[in-house]
């Protein structure tokens, strides 16, 4: 109980410094913010391909142009808000021997990454927010959705899919303690992440066997989810559905990511020293 | 001559020793070879989903000739991940850390010796895959290519990777300045994939922002323009001549950013 009580005391701290951080390493905090440039790719493709006629999906549900406005630039904004790169970050620490200190710090690891990142959801609204104002006057603004209940939980949506995110990261980080080098599941998590998340494609989009596995995969509640309570028009029903999914998913892959890291530092083996 | 064949010979020798370092890491060395084959899959995605359901993109680009500007994106992409990116991450390693001291000793051009230093070998099945793609595409068309086209397409993937390379090299020399840029590797892929379709498909000024500012437009839309037979020789030319400007710009920036080198071992 006294260590929970210091952990709370030390986050005030704990999100002063990864301001700080944020602030200091600017150059490397905006090249991660641009390379999210696929669904600008895909933009330009779909409205190209819809500029004529409406593109039909599989399901039947026609895409227009400001569809798919709407669609990607929304992708984005979540993607902005909810992207991180702590996989990468615990990996090379692991890796680096650089691990060794943290260790020694009377605070879980996962708190301290999270607070640091956390830190810097404000500066990636300073990004996001032009992006939302570009789709508020697009013609994408024309198909968002009007719907109180879904425009309310947004914000909890995002913060579920930031939860879940950071969580999976974290555990694919924890990984790093068993193989070393992680590259290659990392391009492996960002790869199911476009195809699943609705990334790369809206999910009616997808073929139906790939679409079914997007329902009960993670990914789609790190991005889709919120995504879609802009962008759709959904029912009640399905919208508590969703909520629900999203929440427990958050637990899960929270549980993963503790679990994976205390199976992991067992094994620390400090390379480098 | 002798000195091309010293530079080849210092290359193999790098690569080599790269691939085998590669390969210590085992877990990571299979997982990569099986993803080159997820990533192909996800790559042709939207182009299924857009033309299997019997759609046409805008402006002329049909099934076929849409293909083949992924099969050049998949070349490129290929090259890029299998030898320029991890040459990149690097070098950047090595500026952060003061080891580019030790390369700037020895005896052999500085530039030659980074752009070689590392490698993926799995990355040559893409290649092949690249070829292959390249090859359903006159399937679907039904009529194979002519062989000055094909020559023509191989010299503009050539002038492609050129100007890849030039941007790649532009990049490392700001690690120089920014010490701090472990992730620019990333950016380099992220804006490269703009390349995945023809640059048609975007309008105004992002058309002329990706043909002559960042020309990802000259490694994927004009070879496979070319290799179609549809390429008019100005077009060509002018391609051919931007790589070479490419070339030389990037030379340059790259002596003066060592000569502004203070290295960062203490």
């Amino acid at each position: 109980m006294i260590r929970r009580g210091r952990a709370l005391r030390a986050i005030p701290t704990l999100l002063r410094v990864g301001v700080a951080e944020t602030v200091a390493y600017r150059a490397e905090f905006l090249v991660w913010i641009l390379t999210t440039t696929l669904p600008l790719v895909m933009l330009g493709l779909w409205t190209s391909v819809a500029s004529e006629v409406p593109f039909q999906s599989g399901s039947g549900k026609p895409y227009s142009s400001a569809d798919f406005v709407a669609y990607y630039l929304s992708v984005l904004i979540v993607r902005n808000l909810t992207g991180n790169w702590v996989a990468w970050q615990v990996s090379e620490e692991v890796r680096m021997g650089a691990m060794s200190m943290r260790l020694l710090r009377p605070l879980h690891p996962f708190v301290a990454y999270s607070m640091s990142h956390l830190a810097a959801v404000p500066f990636r609204s300073l990004v996001a927010l032009p992006i939302a104002g570009a789709l508020l006057i697009s013609s994408g603004a024309s198909v968002l959705t009007r719907e109180p209940l879904q425009l309310v939980l947004l914000v909890p949506s995002i913060a579920l899919a930031w939860l879940i995110t950071f969580s999976l990261q974290f555990t694919l980080g924890a990984l790093a303690f068993f193989v070393t080098k992680t590259m290659a599941l990392l391009n492996l998590y960002f790869l199911m992440f476009s195809l699943f998340s609705g990334y790369l494609l809206p999910q009616d989009l997808l073929p139906g066997w790939i679409a079914s596995a997007a329902e009960v995969l993670p990914f789609r509640y790190t991005l889709g989810v919120p995504v879609e309570l802009m962008t759709h028009e959904l029912d009640g029903g399905r919208v508590a559905a969703l909520m629900l999914y999203q929440l427990a998913w958050a637990a899960v892959s929270l549980a993963m990511a503790l679990w994976a890291w205390r199976l992991g530092v067992k094994r620390y083996e400090a390379v480098g020293g | 001559m002798s000195a091309v064949a010293r530079y080849l010979r210092i290359a193999t020798l790098q690569l080599r020793i790269s691939a085998s370092a590669g390969m210590t890491y085992r877990a990571d060395f299979l997982l990569e070879g099986g993803l080159a084959l997820v990533s192909l899959g996800l790559l042709l995605l939207p182009w299924i989903v857009l033309f299997g359901t019997g759609h046409t993109m805008a402006r002329g680009w049909d099934q076929a000739s849409a293909l083949m500007v992924l099969a050049y994106f998949t070349g490129v992409r290929a090259v890029l991940e299998g030898l320029i990116s991890p040459s990149l991450v690097d070098l950047l390693e090595r500026i952060r850390s003061g080891a580019f001291d030790y390369v700037l000793l020895k005896p052999a051009d500085a530039q030659a010796l980074v752009s070689t230093s590392r490698c993926e070998p799995w990355q040559i099945f893409n290649l092949l895959f690249a070829i292959g793609l390249a090859a359903y595409a006159f399937v679907l068309r039904g009529s194979g290519p002519a062989p000055e086209d094909v020559a023509l397409g191989v010299v503009l993937f050539g002038a492609g990777l050129l100007a890849m390379y030039s941007l790649w090299l532009l990049c490392a020399a700001a690690g120089f300045w920014v010490v701090r840029l472990d992730n620019l590797t990333y950016l380099l892929g992220a804006i490269f994939d703009v390349a995945r379709w023809p640059v048609q498909v975007f309008r105004g000024v992002w058309r002329f922002v990706f043909t002559f500012v960042i020309p990802v437009a000259v490694m994927t839309t004009f070879p496979a323009k070319a290799l179609l037979g549809e390429l008019d020789a100005k077009a060509a030319l002018a391609t051919i001549g931007g790589a070479l400007v490419l070339v030389v710009v990037s030379r340059l920036v790259w002596r003066l950013a060592i000569r502004n080198y203070t290295s960062a071992s203490s």
